[in-house]
């Protein structure tokens, strides 16, 4: 099988995202990935659900935990100069409200018309909703990070999505291991292919017809 | 004189009555949860009590499992009075990851029959809480439209856009944990582990908050005093720092 994207690279692929003075929401998984990758010319802020603005990165030791410091995620973070504390509802207004810049989810499906669906895979089961049915419809810009395939090689871009949504047409940008994609009115515009693949293998993988970007460039990485 | 401290945890949720709804805060397995305030209601045995949180939690692992996070020493949650049987209806957005070995009491019941769990994203469950504590009958929100948990609701366009119609989750105790607190029921918090504890103060009939320490009338900053006191009815210490000083 051909060399895809690992998890890392797909994160340090959405880092290359954020701007200057960005306040920013990273959800579960590989958008977490990202905050290690800030590039270095670049000042962001971290949000976090559980009530939290401007957090550092993750403890190198354990005297560094903290139980009144996790992020959204429930891991350890650390305090940084410039931070916040606020409540839950507070933090909502930020995210309702339009004031988070840029939210990297994980995502199960993404349709060609940019809905998600990440909370759960089958109308049966419970599943997690979390904060992401408010991100995903009340971020600024939405980013989703995933594999560009399930792992039985199906796609999970798709025409239309078959799990629950999470919230319709929110996605702005699709980074996968093998892909980057941005959602426009008239489809997905595939805008980078990652080293190795063409445009027709990447194709291969996608239900719906891509729109091929005049300026389609090869993933830097 | 007002005195809202009470020294007992038992004391404190001795009017707490079969079918109660219970407002509890915290966020996964980090500070900020009322663990002792839990302990004295498994303690009680109330029941059919609706639980209504942002993860109501694992409750007690079994022997050997290891726990998806590290939690504070003597820490319990929401998920004991769901072992226990105590919770019959939970009101929550995130129940919690399953993996082999350990599912989530939450999960157990649930499938057994034996749950009722409704689904709310974390920002409409912050907003209903609020929308109890402050008087609003209902408000609308863009998030769920046109997804699974619009069903049943009503819907209407604002700007273009639909929204859903919300209502407040109107609740009988608000079971809370806060850093320091005064007789009088001012409340400062310590970093995430505010999260959901002063959107639910006041909104409940009653609030009783578990406190690392109560202290005396006028230490704390009227600047910064998060919850002020009007929101509680009751507070309850882990440790005194409030007498005899």
């Amino acid at each position: 099988m051909k060399a895809r994207l690992d998890e890392q690279t797909m994160a340090l692929r959405v880092a290359r995202e954020f701007q200057d003075g960005m306040v920013i929401n990273l959800g579960y998984g590989i958008p977490t990935l990202a905050a290690n990758f800030i590039p270095e010319d670049k000042e962001v802020i971290f949000h976090s659900e559980n009530g939290c603005l401007g957090y550092g990165p993750s403890p190198t030791s354990e005297a560094e935990e903290d139980f009144h410091l996790v992020n959204a995620t429930g891991s350890f973070a650390t305090r940084k100069p410039g931070m916040s504390f606020f409540s839950h509802d507070e933090s909502f207004a930020m995210i309702r409200g339009r004031h988070i810049d840029l939210c990297v989810l994980g995502g199960l499906q993404v349709s060609e018309k940019g809905d998600l669906a990440n909370w759960a895979t089958s109308y049966n089961n419970i599943g997690n909703i979390g904060g992401a049915m408010d991100l995903a419809s009340g971020a600024a810009r939405l980013i989703v990070v995933m594999t560009h395939t399930t792992k039985d090689n199906k796609p999970k871009i798709l025409k239309e999505c078959t799990y629950p949504l999470t919230a319709p047409r929110c996605v702005n940008l699709i980074v996968t291991d093998i892909a980057v994609m941005e959602v426009t009115t008239k489809g997905l515009l595939l805008k980078e292919t990652a080293p190795g693949w063409s445009v027709e293998e990447v194709q291969a993988l996608t239900e719906p017809r891509l729109l091929i970007s005049p300026d389609l460039k090869q993933m830097e990485i | 004189m007002i005195n809202k401290i009470i020294d007992s945890f038992d004391e404190a949720v001795a009017d707490i009555f079969d079918g109660a709804v219970i407002l509890m805060g915290g966020f996964g397995p980090a500070n900020g949860t009322p663990s002792n305030l839990l302990r004295a209601l498994e303690r009680k045995g109330v029941k059919n009590l609706t639980l209504v949180a942002n993860t109501p939690g694992y409750g007690r692992l079994p022997p050997g499992a290891k726990p998806f996070r590290k939690t504070p020493p003597n820490y319990d949650d929401g998920g004991i009075l769901i072992q226990s049987g105590q919770v019959t209806r939970v009101i929550c957005a995130f129940p919690g990851m399953s993996r082999p070995g350990i599912s989530s009491p939450l999960h157990e019941k649930f499938y057994e029959g034996k749950l009722q769990v409704e689904m709310v994203p974390q920002g409409t469950l912050a907003e209903r809480i609020r929308a109890a504590k402050a008087g609003i009958s209902a408000f609308y929100v863009p998030t769920g439209a046109d997804t699974v948990l619009e069903k049943g609701k009503e819907t209407r366009f604002f700007d273009g856009r639909k929204n859903v119609l919300e209502y407040p989750i109107k609740a009988d105790f608000a079971l809370i944990r806060a850093y320091k607190g005064d007789r009088y029921g001012n409340l400062v918090y310590q970093g995430t582990s505010r999260n959901f504890n002063p959107v639910m103060a006041g909104a409940a009939k009653i609030t009783i908050a578990e406190v690392d320490m109560t202290v005396p009338l006028g230490s704390l900053d009227p600047e910064a005093i998060v919850t002020p006191s009007i929101y509680v009815d009751r507070v309850v210490p882990r440790k005194r720092m409030d007498q005899g000083v």
